[in-house]
């Protein structure tokens, strides 16, 4: 009977609100868009940061990298031909291998080569580094092998090419053990790597740029290329002197979880740069402080869309609880025959609340329809990626729910409380 | 008379000791009921009749438990009402007490079955067989092919059934009737006031306001109210 009781309370609601459905209808929409963006900005939110986390942790959140920059050019010197000295050095390696939390750590230089296969001519990066760079960096091989300790100790003419440039450069081949042109050298493709962004389905069209690098062994790279590189830029002969363009330092840490040697390591690589250089020529970069940036930002942009979530979600409530108001006063004749038949309070104060909770709750179950549609088209048509939480749907309908008595509460109270004479000689 | 109530053969269904309500507006104070002591026995039928503003409505609610008085004590089934909290004062109504209004006071949105068994939904425990005696009820006022109806469908006869049906469904020890058939033609009234009578054959207790002087000679007792106080109570056939 209980059960009967409560179907029956909810059903009367229903047949209540029917009898303005427009009105019902109206009121469900602050609910409705309420709720329908709370889903729909968390899901584009966490999108967001999801795709930025990931980038980050690709660059590695144990690893500390130090880059060469091109200092600012300095006005003043001869324009013609010169050469320009800077970046990292192998002094520094050196020296960061005695920090006591150094793991692997490996060299990276760039060379400016055109590549070559056939008449095809692609620009990419050219970089020789060390065996280790495939581990440390997590870059994951598609076909063949990386680099070897014997290609590099023996400097080979062997390279591992980026998927897009083998896709680029051999159609309708295996890429593998074919040889390709690098200055004036030809070089052996030992193997292919994964691309760092999903590729589209489209092979890259001619004249289109191609990205991707190539890796050649270090030891090989400085007997064929040296230091030296020559930048012919509007009219002016350039040359650079760099020794190295990258070091990735791989810091040992006991709880990946928790760490603390990578801000350490941080510090240290600052500072020891600090010291040896006599220019700034560098950078400093902490993937580990981005993904904590990243979360922060991520934090605050979660309490923004919280707060105007939130108002909004107020901002119906209110609505509801507007027309519940006019609800009771129209119906103040039902609530005192009601109460002289026999209701007690707590019969009216469930009446108008199971009324409440039912428009908010419509509100609520469509608000959640359309804040799952609202990610799903946007995704399609502004190609942005969005995360729907599974918290987020049931999050959404517990908080209508709330709503619902929340704001149906004092309407409820209102009309439980009123006089049931008064209320049975109201006109 | 007190004595005589609670020791005689006929049982008193409701029993009022100097009772009094005063309303106060500003500095005035209206004394809509002035110290009105009356028993009502099992079985009586009550025309309750005097000038507007006599006390006649105050009287009834006091009666049905949705009005208190100011002061005096107020038994109904034995238990004192002034005594009673509020959700007690909704089970004394429920369980005690049948209403009819002058204004039908049906619930819009319900039809005309959900409308009679509306008392029941409020009761503790409802009867099993609530429905079949709300439908056997509805038989009884001719209209048993009508349950599915809304109240507006209806017309004011037919809704002044419905109410009596539904002041009837949890078997009241009274029935109380604040000007039923006030706002009816002099047929339907007619026809109403034929199933009073029929009630009232039948046992229950009516209590009933009216300015219709036709059912002063309906009624087994008769009270006349003025400014408050009772001024006359005539007993048809007997003499009081
Ligand atoms: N809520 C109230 N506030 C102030 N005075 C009231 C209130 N209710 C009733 N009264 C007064 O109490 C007195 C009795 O009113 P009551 O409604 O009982 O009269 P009645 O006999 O039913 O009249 P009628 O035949 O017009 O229905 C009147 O003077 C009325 O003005
Ligand atoms: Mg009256």
């Amino acid at each position: 009977m209980i059960k009967g009781a409560i179907g029956r309370t909810v059903r009367l609601g229903i047949k209540s609100l029917m009898l303005h459905k427009l009105r019902s209808m109206l009121t469900t929409l602050g609910v409705l868009f309420g709720v329908s963006s709370v889903i729909a900005m968390l899901a584009i939110g966490e999108g967001g940061s999801v795709e930025a986390q990931e980038q980050i942790r690709r660059l590695g959140s144990q690893n500390v990298i130090l880059r060469a920059i091109k200092p600012p050019e300095d006005l003043a010197s001869n324009r013609s031909t010169r050469v320009v000295q800077y970046g990292l050095t192998e002094s520094d390696l050196r020296r960061i291998e005695t920090f006591p939390w150094a793991g692997r750590i490996v060299p990276v230089r760039q060379l400016q080569q055109e590549i070559r296969v056939g008449d095809r001519v692609l620009n990419p990066r050219v970089m020789g580094t060390t065996p280790d760079y495939i581990e440390v960096t997590g870059r994951i091989i598609a076909q063949g092998r990386f680099l070897s300790a014997q290609d590099e100790a023996s400097a080979q003419n062997v390279c591992v090419i980026g998927y897009e440039i083998a896709r680029y450069l051999f159609p309708f081949e295996d890429p593998i053990n074919q040889d390709i042109k690098i200055g004036a050298e030809y070089y052996r493709v030992v193997g292919t790597l994964i691309p760092r962004v999903p590729l589209s389905n489209d092979p890259p069209k001619p004249g289109e740029d191609v990205t991707g690098e190539v890796l050649i062994p270090l030891n090989n790279a400085n007997k064929w290329f040296g230091n030296m590189q020559v930048k012919i830029r509007s009219g002016s002969r350039e040359m650079e002197e760099v020794e190295l363009h990258e070091i990735i330092v791989e810091v040992e840490e006991p709880n990946i979880e928790e760490p603390k040697n990578v801000p350490r390591m941080a510090a240290a690589c600052r500072d020891m740069l600090r010291r040896f250089h006599t220019q700034v020529d560098y950078e400093v970069v902490v993937p580990l402080e981005l993904l904590l940036r990243a979360q922060e930002t991520k934090r605050i942009f979660n309490i923004v869309l919280g707060s105007i979530a939130g108002i909004s979600l107020l901002v119906g409530g209110i609505g509801i609880m507007n027309v519940m108001l006019a609800t009771v006063l129209e119906r103040t004749r039902e609530i005192g025959i009601r109460r002289a038949l026999g209701a007690k309070r707590r019969h009216i104060v469930v009446q108008f609340l199971v009324e409440t909770v039912v428009l908010s709750v419509g509100g609520g179950v469509l608000g959640i329809l359309l804040g799952l549609a609202i990610p799903f088209f946007v995704e399609r048509f502004a190609k942005m990626q969005t995360v729907v939480t599974p918290g987020a749907p049931v999050l959404a309908f517990g908080i209508s729910v709330a709503i619902g008595i929340i704001f149906g509460l004092y309407p409820a109270w209102r009309a439980a409380n009123m006089d049931p004479v008064e209320a049975l000689r109201y006109e | 008379m007190a004595d005589q109530a609670s020791g005689g053969q006929v049982p008193v269904v409701a029993s009022l000791r100097d009772v009094r309500r005063l309303y106060r507006m500003g500095n005035n104070e209206v004394r809509a009921l002035d110290g009105i002591s009356v028993d009502f026995q099992r079985g009586e039928y009550w025309a309750i009749m005097g000038a507007s503003g006599s006390g006649k409505s105050t009287l009834l609610n006091i009666l049905g438990c949705i009005d208190r008085p100011t002061s005096g004590s107020y038994e109904v089934q034995g238990r004192k009402v002034s005594e009673l909290d509020d959700d007690e004062l909704s089970e004394v109504r429920g369980n005690h007490v049948g209403f009819v209004f002058q204004s039908f006071n049906l619930i819009p949105q319900l039809n005309l079955l959900e409308n009679i068994m509306v008392p029941l939904f409020y009761q503790d425990h409802p009867p099993e067989d609530a429905e079949d005696r709300a439908v056997m009820l509805a038989k009884r006022m001719g209209l048993e092919d009508r349950l599915d109806h809304r109240p507006l469908q209806l017309s004011g006869g037919q809704q002044q059934r419905v109410a009596i049906a539904r002041s009837l469904i949890n078997d009241p020890a009274f029935i109380l009737a604040d000007e039923a058939t006030g706002n009816l033609d002099s047929k339907t009234t007619e026809e109403i006031l034929e199933l009073f009578d029929e009630l009232h054959r039948e046992g229950k207790t009516i209590l009933m306001v009216t300015h219709e002087p036709a059912v002063g000679d309906r009624a087994g007792q008769v009270m006349w109210l003025k400014d408050g106080k009772i001024d006359s109570i005539e007993t048809n056939g007997k003499t009081p």
